[in-house]
């Protein structure tokens, strides 16, 4: 039997500088006898390495070390917060000394005892890399390379890359919280240029998870991101302009969940409700979208991309209904959002690093299926957009107005798919977007696990989906009246 | 948070940077030591102060130290690289092996290796980046929650807020390579910001608007921080919608230097030699209109953007960029000018300074000379194709009719082709926007499709 994750993460973060778990104690009891509601420690160790093949060759490899330890006192709506790249206990007692100064005005909270959890895996706690040497990750790039190349002579570069990330954590809290986690992530990248007649296009497919490199080994994985990547650029080869103007959009499965991700889930976050500046803000059990969708977020989703064990704060992730047939259900929350709401903590604080302050963010967002044939929801359609894959997209939380850019779409012509347009954006409002969903398909799938969401400058790894999905009305950012 | 070894203190003074001038030496003694034929070695350490209130009230206190360690060693012309915030001897060792065991594996390319010695700075001039701001937490939130006060008290519909806040950063860049460069120059940056939220019966708006400097006395006014912010929310109440049409379209100056980021991605060497730019083998050909010119501007004084040197040690210097409308340099730092077969012109790690020639007229009198058209504040979305130039993005601002703004517009698009849109430059107003690295006043196209209703 393997070591529990909390003893792997004492065993990396810890015991190197000589860090008993009493210390711990004696650190967050500083900060508590400060009058401050909360306190909490964060400590992180990241190995990341990635390889990059371009002209045929791998030419760059990069191997990275994040370490360090965030201390963060909270008093009321207030935060203090300080961080050290040395994990070692004069550092930390610093730290806390400069995070607990926000706070005078706070209520004396207690100190509780360590509460022990259950460790539940939802993925492998190693190294995604370890196991493999650096000759096998050349040479399945290399593979992709000849692969590429191999499928049309028009394929005139190749950039492939694999990236790899092993984050260690362990979370100690005023309240308890003791727990640790070992998060692996993984990630294959491949992007090619075509030419035909002077004219150059681009395609580009990626995927990965919480898993180990041994998937992008096995079977198809490899070549079939391959291929994607090639079939997209020599479709963009043949590509008219995109329309401009309202029209009905029809969404594919997967990673369109974008539409999702920016359109409700920004909004329903925690931080923006307590404070009243979101456009969903009030509007629980209330009717946000058609009597089809049920949209949650679920952090348990074994090897998923967005999926943690438990979140930054160590509370456990869990599956969040956040609208369900059409009724907006609830918000997700971090520990500070959750109390000041006077509602559960869902398991969706999180942080890019030691180095920043924990924010309630998603984890894998997406719709549940429907129950129409995804070729019935095409054939309803007299003229419209079937977008089916979409770089990225963003949204202003205050008016609800949000964008999301499709890098490969098609015209709908009496209900068939038919010529490939250009890329477009396609722009709508959160709270209404959803009412107007008029089919939702029996096709529900998740992204290939290529997400990352920024929100005050931290980017944390997140997954998308939905099945096919038919809106009514949807503004396409083209050129062709 | 003072150590020896460990998380050490920054201190900014000169015997401080000679003792971080000597840690990169040794690491680069230590990359020979290790296998390399040569070496590169980064060091960065910053310290700051960020506090945020919200309603009157704190939000966030946050101390922030960093460091960082990057390294590139070369066999041969085989490259790898490694980083590291731990900057104890072990890690650094190990850091320093770890680079190695990559470039003892990657496969060799002719163009890998140091910038041409002959090009680095001999003596980097001093750019006056480094003042520090003697400001504590209690005088921060004070400058903070007046400049948020400002806004809440503009006007009655500014109902709620989303704070203002403070930063103050300061740090230490050290540069050293196998071909004997070895400098280090410190600097700073200060910051003011405030977001507020406008609501009225119809819904909500937020805007924001920001003040960055090198010296905390080049900050704008405080106040005005918080009015400008408030003001720009209030105007975009109430928003319309446009039907789907073409029209001239202003980007104001705060988001017109995306467009020429655009034009630098495009003519960037590594677009280049990858065939990923819509402006493919563009030196000496017409880009622009010929009363559009583009220099770089490296030693500008307090430049947010200034610097003595590019991140391979390559002396940077002023030159045009684009003359009359036409493309004068690519921008290129040693690898992708080899690639291509050109000489570096002082740009790994990008552009310090760029500025957009402008002609005579305000921006009231380029919305004067527009007539009817769209006048874009904000832009929404990453929809830019920078192989083919393809341009379709999110937008918000306002309707402009015989020059003077009728109503807030929302929820539409602009979409166009990036070589069309340069050509149809018709005129950049004299408001230059100076917080970013490109400084450019608004900028009218001739035509854009609107998507909209």
């Amino acid at each position: 039997m393997t070591q529990s994750v909390l003893q792997q993460a004492r065993a990396a973060l810890l015991e190197p500088a000589g860090i008993q778990e009493q210390d711990l104690t004696g650190v967050l009891d500083q900060i508590m006898s400060y009058q401050v509601d909360a306190a909490d420690l964060f400590f992180q160790h990241s190995r990341f390495e990635s390889w990059v093949l371009e002209d045929g060759i791998v030419k760059e490899g990069s191997h990275n070390i994040e370490q360090g330890v965030g201390v963060r006192a909270i008093s009321g709506e207030k935060s203090g917060f300080a961080y050290s790249d040395a994990i070692m206990l004069p550092a930390l007692t610093a730290a806390a000394n400069a995070a607990r100064a926000i706070a005078h005005a706070g209520q004396q909270g207690d100190l509780q005892a360590w509460t022990q959890r259950n460790d539940r895996q939802l993925y492998l706690p190693r190294d995604p890399a370890h196991d493999f040497s650096a000759q096998v990750k050349i040479d399945l790039l290399q593979r992709i390379d000849a692969k590429a190349r191999k499928l049309d002579p028009r394929v005139k570069q190749v950039i492939a890359s694999i990236a790899a990330t092993c984050d260690t954590v362990l979370i100690a809290g005023s309240d308890g919280t003791l727990c640790g986690d070992v998060r692996p992530l993984v990630r294959l990248n491949v992007s090619v240029v075509v030419e035909q007649q002077g004219r150059f296009e681009q395609g580009s497919a990626g995927g990965g998870g919480r898993f180990n490199l041994q998937q992008f080994l096995d079977g198809d994985y490899a070549d079939e991101l391959t291929g994607e990547a090639v079939r997209e650029a020599l479709l963009n080869l043949e590509a008219v302009a995109a329309p401009a103007g309202t029209m009905t959009v029809v969404l594919g499965p997967g990673w369109p969940g974008v539409l999702l991700h920016e359109a409700i889930g920004h909004g329903l976050e925690g931080d923006f409700n307590r404070k009243g500046s979101s456009a969903f803000s009030g509007l629980i059990g209330q009717k946000v979208a058609s009597d089809q969708c049920t949209v949650v977020d679920d952090g348990t989703l074994p090897d998923r991309r967005g999926s943690l064990n438990v979140d930054d704060e160590g509370t456990p992730t869990q599956c969040t209904m956040l609208i369900e047939n059409g009724i907006l259900k609830g918000y997700m929350q971090d520990k500070l959002n959750a109390k000041l709401m006077k509602t559960a903590p869902t398991g969706n604080g999180r942080r890019e690093s030691y180095a920043h302050q924990t924010l309630p963010r998603m984890t894998n967002t997406y719709m549940l299926a429907g129950n129409y044939d995804p070729e019935e929801i095409i054939a309803s359609v007299d003229k419209g957009l079937y977008a089916v894959n979409f770089g990225g997209g963003q949204v202003d939380i205050t008016s609800g107005k949000f964008v999301f850019s499709a890098s490969e779409a098609y015209l709908i012509e009496n209900g068939k798919v038919t010529r490939p347009v250009k890329g477009a954006t396609l722009i709508g409002n959160g709270p209404d977007v959803l009412t107007r969903v008029a089919m939702v398909g029996n096709d529900l799938a998740l992204d290939r696990g290529v997400g990352t969401c920024g929100k005050d400058g931290q980017s944390v790894p997140v997954g998308v989906g939905q099945p096919t999905m038919k809106i009514t009305e949807l503004t396409v950012g083209g050129t062709s009246a | 948070m003072s150590n020896s070894s460990h998380g050490q203190d920054l201190i900014i003074n000169s015997d401080s940077v000679e003792l971080y001038k000597q840690r990169v030496a040794r690491v680069l003694e230590q990359a020979s030591a290790a296998g390399a034929t040569a070496a590169e070695a980064s060091l960065s350490l910053g310290k700051g102060l960020s506090v945020s209130v919200r309603l009157g009230e704190v939000e966030t206190v946050e101390h922030n130290r960093d460091q960082g360690l990057a390294v590139t060693v070369y066999i041969g012309k085989r490259k790898g690289s490694a980083s590291s915030t731990d900057l104890s001897d072990d890690a650094i060792a190990e850091t320093v092996n770890a680079a190695c065991d990559i470039a003892r594996v990657t496969s060799e390319d002719p163009c890998n290796g140091l910038a041409d010695t002959a090009l680095l700075a001999r003596n980097p001039p001093d750019l006056d980046l480094y003042h520090q701001w003697q400001i504590s937490v209690a005088e921060s939130i004070d400058v903070a929650q007046r400049c948020e006060s400002a806004a809440l008290n503009y006007d009655k519909r500014i109902k709620n807020s989303e704070g203002a806040s403070l930063s103050s950063q300061e740090g230490m860049q050290v540069y050293g390579n196998s071909n004997g460069f070895l400098q280090a120059y410190p600097t700073s940056r200060h910051s003011v910001s405030c977001s507020v939220i406008a609501e009225d019966g119809q819904g909500m708006e937020r805007d924001y608007w920001y003040s960055s400097a090198r010296c905390a006395d080049d900050l704008e006014a405080i106040g005005s921080i918080g009015t400008t912010a408030a003001s720009r929310a209030i105007g975009r109440l109430n928003p319309r919608r446009l039907s789907t049409r073409q029209a001239p379209v202003v980007f104001a100056a705060e988001i017109a230097s995306g467009l020429f980021s655009s034009y630098i991605s495009a003519i960037s060497g590594s677009s280049q030699y990858r065939n990923m730019s819509f402006l493919l083998n563009c030196l000496e050909q017409a880009v622009f209109p010929d009363y559009i010119n583009i220099r770089e501007e490296p030693w500008i004084k307090r430049g947010l953007a200034s610097a003595p040197y590019d991140n391979e040690g390559v002396a940077t210097q002023a030159r045009d960029i684009v003359a009359a409308g036409v493309a004068k340099s690519y921008i290129l730092g040693s690898y992708s000018a080899c690639k291509l077969g050109m000489q570096t012109t002082g740009n790994a790690g990008g552009v310090h300074n760029l500025v957009v020639s402008h002609g005579v007229h305000t921006l009231e009198k380029l919305l004067t000379k527009m007539g009817t058209g769209l006048f874009v504040t904000e832009l929404m979305g990453q929809g830019i194709n920078r192989t083919t130039g393809d341009y379709s993005r999110g937008a918000a601002g306002f309707w402009v009719e015989d020059g003077s703004i009728q109503y807030p517009v929302s929820e539409i698009t602009i979409a166009g082709n990036l070589k069309d849109m340069f050509r149809g430059i018709v005129d950049v107003a004299t408001d230059v926007d100076t917080r970013r690295s490109i400084l450019t006043g608004s900028v009218l196209i001739d035509n854009m499709t609107i998507a909209g209703e």
